[in-house]
């Protein structure tokens, strides 16, 4: 069945573009008129020692993704299809690639790893090629090196592809030994031990057990030292990655060995190459993100039952760490601030010390000091930055009671030091440290101000003043601007910044007009300080807000009478049009939210909805986002008025609900029903048929996203609450969606952290259906079509009180659930409710829990209940 | 197996201004829906706390009666601009409001049935018919341990204890205690008893939205229940009575008509069997009288008199018509500007009228011209203008009643009608 493929492989890759499109075509046709004979043939070419290099590889390459694809639908299709093929033909296809890794030719051994690895992962949790890790390590043990090196290559991927449950004790310490074996110093071969180091940062996972065990752990934990030391660069980086990845995974059984480990990173930061010091530098940083955690977790309290106690590893390393880290500051690049894609040993550093301050608190303030007061005036730019650096990097963590006093002193100097330094690179940090400042030492809930009255003009003049800099100072200065503006957030009626409020806004506007403010995010930057300078003004400058509302219209009127783009032109009109939209919705939901405003906004709503769907003419997902985002802001807005605008409207929300490629867009436009359900309430129900046609079609897709699909459940709520009694019809296919969703939620065993949390957003999207359909029947004569599911309902409810793993938000609509039945279905669900296993149990939780939104939805039911049962 | 990118965010905040953005529509969709639902469940939940949270005794007028002229006391002045506000609040609104703005609000929750000017079809088939105590139209409202019963005017009647569920401070905790009743009674002062005519609201369940043949039937069932409808006691101040409703067949209306209650009859309601209890006017459910049945057949004046020529009550509006109360407001005639402005009159005032010689002609059913004579301002006690129904009934029991033969003759005939529609059917 095999075919000769050897030719068209080699086309697929020909420089000459028809020759290369016909070869595709017809790599295409085969594999879909005979798969079985398309995977032969690419597996017995990739084996072949015979074939040229390059066909063998893609050979390989088609394979794979023959098994494979990111999406997860289609992912589910390939695995399928690979479970239904002829045993056989299978059994062939895994011969070759085993026997591929004996190749002499390094690029098929390693592609034939990878194929292998997804082979395995689509086989092993089905109990089917039992005897491959067998025949992996019995590889091992034969003598030419690149066998072993392909074969350690190999079981590293597997790790990657397969989870730790389908492989049996027995045989996770059988690869571990290989690997490890592999990475010892004794091991001659540099390749061979490169392999092996790399394959066991894959295989940490499946060490659980091993690292329980002193000796084994004792052994690991010597064998990654040691390699941290080898002469090649390449395995000191992977072992370094082993420590970082052990640091998280296996944070508690560290303490014995983080002395050693202090030692060999520090040597690394200090004296070897940029890519191991950087790696040494994130352990200490990913040590801090596991601190952090645990020390939020329990919220400066120890107790006995807490999971993973805090060893305090950087509080003890404290004073040798904050050094080395501080000493990194110095080692700038001289364009970083301007290159994206840029990462280096003194970002690294800086970096990691503000982890480290969030760690520790005011402990790593007197570390700091003298280095910033040293170098702050020095006259290299890079001390001064390095200075200015530290200081930005230590202002979150450490209290406002230690760092209050230190920031009145320094921002005057700041100021200045924005306004007067010749270095870029000094105003950059200088602007971003004045954001910090603004972000974590001002607002309301400060004891002592940093702003002032005095002060106050002087930090907006040099803002101000710098948002006409280097578009990256500028839009660090933009940056220091919103976090100021956040700080007034809950101000009251009055602002500091009232007088300024033109100003601010006319200079922002100003920068979003800069030519270069495409460079360093400047303009995205300048709008997002806008929007939250709207977000955070009040009454008094909502005449100014008013004002802008033209203003904002009119760019993005121009953005759509722009025609005939290039194509990298297009894509930049897209997301101006993403941020006047964004800055739109903003304005939106602040003028919508008090009524004098409102009613004066109302006047621009005609011409803005008009813009808005012009702008759905484009095709740009993040404008349409953005623009959904808007519109649903309007509704609210706008409520039973917004009827008007549906006619119009209603293809765009189709067309958003059928956006199951770009499910942002998609669960923003469910969102927006939502707001229209509330706005239009029963006027909606011309539009319901075709909303909840799609909405069903969303929910039985398996392209959509999974993170789409609660929101979708939540909003038939959103929709029988609108349209009552008149949900009827929809009746037969939500709630047998719903009832199947819910026993698919209703436990969660063995499920992962991740899949514990989807699944109580699931929950909950199930219960406020059921809540709106409850809600939405009550009082009409056709409450009687609900009592046939009222059974399974309390069942649901039964399960999620048993299975314990609620979170308060399932538990506050579950309860309100209870009620909404008990109130709509009256007397028909006293008895019910009576019977059912822990109603009375599960009430009786939640009327005593110290939630506040629990406890009111319980006394809610309560009351229901008592009612339905009195009847 | 390539190396790990390890950059991290560099002097970036971690949260992206769009991605605040969609937080924060999240936040407020999720509170809108959390207040959408609170809403929702209020509905039912709310005209619990009324009754008490309104306690404060209101000063009774002098007896109204809901279908007499007497007495007719001062328009309310204040009245017309709050009143259009009291008809867009709803149940759940209601428990916020004081004084007279619940007096206003209350008086709007009657069902009010129209005069029965002409023969409905299927008078047999779909109509319920009672005869309707004499005495004052009112609602009771059972809550927390209370109950209180106010007048089609919304003023405070009687606050008392009684059987109804919860409207009573008993120890009896097989009662939620939030469970609360409504219904739709007169107060025969004869006997001292709470005649019941309908039911609102049962333990807290609604029941606007069902037909009344549901609501009669539940009514039977549920007030003996309560033991509502024993003597008076401690904790049961006035004595509950159902009143008795028949099928408005032949039969029926025999004995809805003549035969003997235990109470002062003051003519006959119908009551459309399919009708969902609709506050103000409604068609579906109609009065009618004549001398057999009702001592107040033609509206008496304060004394106790028939006045000699037929007296009205209307509406001013702003372009100075005179309007009945129906919706949409039927208009009998029209004031001029300047007799409005020289005795002071406003829009909204309610007036009182005669009807002059010239009487009301009709033209193809409609009313054509209304010869009307300004008397004064109506009653204060007063909340309505006349029903243009009550009006015609007036009229023409002065000049050409509907009579209980035209009435008998309807019932005969649909049922001769229905028969022959049964013989047709079968033969087809």
């Amino acid at each position: 069945m095999a075919m000769e493929v050897t030719q068209v492989l080699l086309n697929a890759q020909s420089v000459d573009g028809t020759v290369r499109k016909h070869a595709e075509e017809t790599l295409k046709q085969f594999q879909e008129q005979n798969i079985t004979g398309f995977l032969l043939s690419l597996s017995g070419e990739l084996a072949s020692d015979e074939k040229p290099v390059d066909s063998r590889k893609l050979a390989g390459l088609i394979l794979k993704n023959a098994l494979d694809a990111k999406e997860q639908h289609r992912k589910f299709e390939l695995v399928q299809r690979w479970l239904s093929l002829d045993v056989s033909v299978k059994t062939q296809i895994k011969t070759c690639l085993l026997q591929t890794l004996c190749s002499p030719v390094p690029d098929a051994r390693s592609t034939a790893s990878q194929v292998i690895a997804k082979v395995a992962g689509i086989e092993l949790p089905q109990k089917q090629w039992p005897e491959l890790i067998g025949s992996l390590l019995s590889n091992i043990h034969q003598v030419p090196a690149h066998v072993k090196q392909a074969t350690l290559e190999t079981l590293g991927y597997l790790c990657e592809e397969v989870s730790p449950d389908v492989i049996d004790q027995d045989e996770v310490n059988k690869i571990l030994t290989a690997v490890v074996q592999g990475m010892n110093a004794s091991e001659g071969n540099n390749d061979v031990r490169l392999a092996a180091t790399r394959s066991l940062y894959n295989a940490l996972g499946f060490a659980q057990a091993n690292f329980t065990n002193d000796m084994e752990r004792d052994y690991i934990m010597r064998v990654v030292c040691e390699a941290t030391l080898s002469p090649e660069l390449k395995i000191r980086q992977a072992a370094f990655e082993c420590l970082v990845s052990i640091s998280s995974t296996y944070y508690e059984k560290l303490a014995p060995y983080i002395q050693d480990i202090f030692n060999i990173t520090a040597k690394a930061v200090k004296e070897d190459e940029e890519p191991v010091a950087l790696q040494a530098i994130e352990f200490w940083s990913s040590i801090c993100d596991e601190e952090i955690d645990i020390l939020e977790e329990y919220g400066g309290e120890f107790t006995a039952d807490s999971d993973v106690p805090c060893f305090y590893f950087i509080k003890q390393a404290l004073p040798a760490l904050v050094p080395m880290l501080l000493e990194t500051l110095l080692k700038q690049e001289e364009d970083q601030d301007q290159d994206e894609g840029a990462w280096n040993l003194s970002m690294a550093g800086g970096t990691c010390l503000g982890l480290v301050a969030r760690t520790v608190g005011d402990d790593i303030v007197p570390l700091v000091m003298p280095f910033i007061e040293e170098n702050i005036t020095k006259p290299d730019w890079r001390q001064r930055e390095a200075a200015t650096y530290a200081f930005g990097s230590i202002l979150e963590g450490p209290s406002p009671d230690k760092l209050t006093p230190i920031v009145n002193v320094a921002l005057n100097f700041m100021l200045a030091a924005l306004t007067k330094d010749p270095n870029n690179h000094v105003k950059d940090t200088t602007a971003w440290t004045l954001g910090r400042i603004f972000e974590f030492l001002h607002g309301s809930t400060m004891e002592t101000p940093i702003i002032t009255q005095e002060n106050c003009q002087q930090i907006i003049t040099v803002l101000l003043q710098s948002m006409k800099d280097a578009p990256n100072v500028a839009e660090k200065a933009c940056g220091a601007l919103y976090f100021l503006a956040q700080g007034y957030e809950d101000v009251g009626s009055s602002s500091p910044l009232t007088p300024y409020f033109q100003e601010i806004v006319q200079s922002l506007l100003t920068v979003t007009h800069r030519e270069d403010a495409g460079e360093s995010r400047l303009r995205t930057s300048a709008y997002e300080t806008l929007n939250e300078v709207v977000r955070c003004s009040t009454d008094e400058t909502a005449p100014m807000v008013l004002q802008l509302v033209p203003v904002i219209m009119m760019e993005l009127h121009q953005t759509l009478e722009a025609q005939k783009l290039a194509s990298d032109e297009r894509e930049k009109q897209n997301e101006l049009q993403g941020l006047l939209c964004g800055c739109l919705q903003v304005i939106i939901q602040k003028l919508g939210a008090s009524e004098p405003t409102k009613y004066v906004f109302m006047q621009h709503a005609d011409q803005i909805m008009n813009l808005f769907l012009r702008v759905f003419a484009c095709r740009s997902a993040t404008v349409h986002e953005e623009a959904m985002l808007a519109i649903g802001a309007l509704a609210y807005a706008a409520g039973p008025d917004f009827a008007k605008y549906m006619p119009e409207f209603y293809k765009y929300l189709e067309m958003g609900l059928q956006n199951f490629e770009e499910y942002q867009v998609c669960a923003v436009t469910v969102g927006v029903v939502g707001d229209i359900c509330r706005a239009l309430e029963d006027k909606i129900l011309p539009y319901c048929d075709g909303i909840m046609t799609q909405l069903l079609k969303d929910l039985s897709s398996n392209q959509l996203h999974r993170s789409v699909k609660p929101p979708i459940f939540s909003c038939f709520g959103d929709i029988s609450l609108a349209i009552g009694e008149n949900f009827e019809k929809y009746l037969m296919y939500a709630m047998p969606m719903l009832q199947s969703a819910a026993e698919l939620s209703a436990h969660t065993s063995g499920a992962d952290d991740e899949l514990i949390e989807y699944t109580n957003l699931l929950r909950n999207g199930i219960l406020e259906a059921y809540s709106g359909i409850f809600q939405g029947f009550k009082n009409s004569p056709k409450t009687q079509l609900l009592i046939p599911y009222a059974p399974h309902i309390l069942q649901f409810l039964d399960s999620l009180y048993m299975e314990k793993d609620m979170d308060d938000v399932v538990m506050k609509t579950a309860i309100g659930l209870l009620g909404d039945l008990a109130d709509t279905l009256g007397g028909n669900a006293g008895a019910l409710i009576q019977q059912s296993l822990s109603s009375r149990d599960f009430l009786n939780e939640c009327l005593s829990s110290e939630d506040h939104f629990i406890k009111e939805s319980a006394e809610w039911a309560k009351l229901a209940i008592s009612r339905a049962i009195s009847v | 197996m390539a190396p790990h990118d390890l950059r991290r965010p560099f002097k970036r905040p971690a949260i992206s201004d769009q991605q605040k953005r969609r937080d924060l529509s999240l936040l407020r969709q999720a509170q809108s829906r959390r207040d959408a639902q609170h809403q929702a469940r209020c509905l039912a939940s709310t005209v619990l706390s009324f009754p008490t949270q309104n306690s404060e005794p209101v000063p009774e007028p002098q007896a109204v009666e809901e279908i007499e002229l007497v007495p007719e006391p001062e328009p309310i002045y204040e009245e017309s601009e709050p009143e259009q506000q009291a008809i867009d609040i709803d149940v759940r609104q209601a428990s916020k409001l004081r004084g007279a703005e619940a007096r206003r609000w209350f008086a709007k929750q009657l069902m009010l049935p129209e005069w029965m000017i002409d023969l409905p079809d299927r008078l047999d088939q779909d109509w319920y018919i009672f005869a309707r105590p004499a005495g004052k139209r009112c609602f009771v409202v059972s809550s927390n341990g209370v109950t209180v019963s106010r007048l089609r005017n919304g003023s405070l009647l009687h606050r008392f204890p009684s059987a109804l569920p919860n409207g009573a401070k008993t120890k009896d905790i097989s009662r939620s205690a939030q469970s609360y009743c409504i219904l739709d009674c007169i107060f025969h002062e004869l006997d001292q008893t709470y005649y019941v005519i309908d039911m609102v609201c049962w333990a807290g369940i609604s029941f606007y939205e069902c037909t009344a043949e549901f609501r009669f039937f539940w009514l039977n069932n549920k007030l003996v229940e309560t033991r509502a409808c024993e003597a008076p006691s401690v904790f049961h101040k006035f004595r509950f009575s159902l009143v008795p409703v028949y099928n408005c067949d032949k039969e029926g209306f025999h004995i809805a008509y003549t035969g003997a209650v235990p109470y002062e009859k003051d003519g006959l309601l119908f009551y459309n069997k399919h009708a969902h209890y609709q506050t103000g006017n409604t068609p579906l459910a109609l009065v009618w009288k004549d001398e057999n049945c009702s001592k107040y057949v033609i509206d008496t004046d304060s004394k106790g008199h028939v006045p000699h020529q037929q007296q009205v009550v209307l509406e001013l509006q702003d372009d100075g018509k005179l309007t009945a109360s129906d919706d949409p407001p039927v208009v009998f005639g029209c004031l001029n500007g300047d007799f409005i402005q020289k005795t002071g009159l406003h829009s909204g005032y309610l007036l009182r009228f005669t009807v002059n010689e010239g009487g009301l002609r009709f033209v193809d059913g409609k009313l054509e011209k209304a010869d009307l004579q300004y008397l004064g301002k109506a009653n204060r006690a007063r909340a309505f203008a006349d029903s243009f129904s009550k009006i015609m009934f007036q009229y023409m029991a002065r000049y050409s009643p509907l009579t209980v033969e035209h009435l008998l003759a309807s019932i005969s005939s649909s049922n001769e009608q229905e028969n022959g529609t049964r013989d047709l059917e079968m033969s087809g």
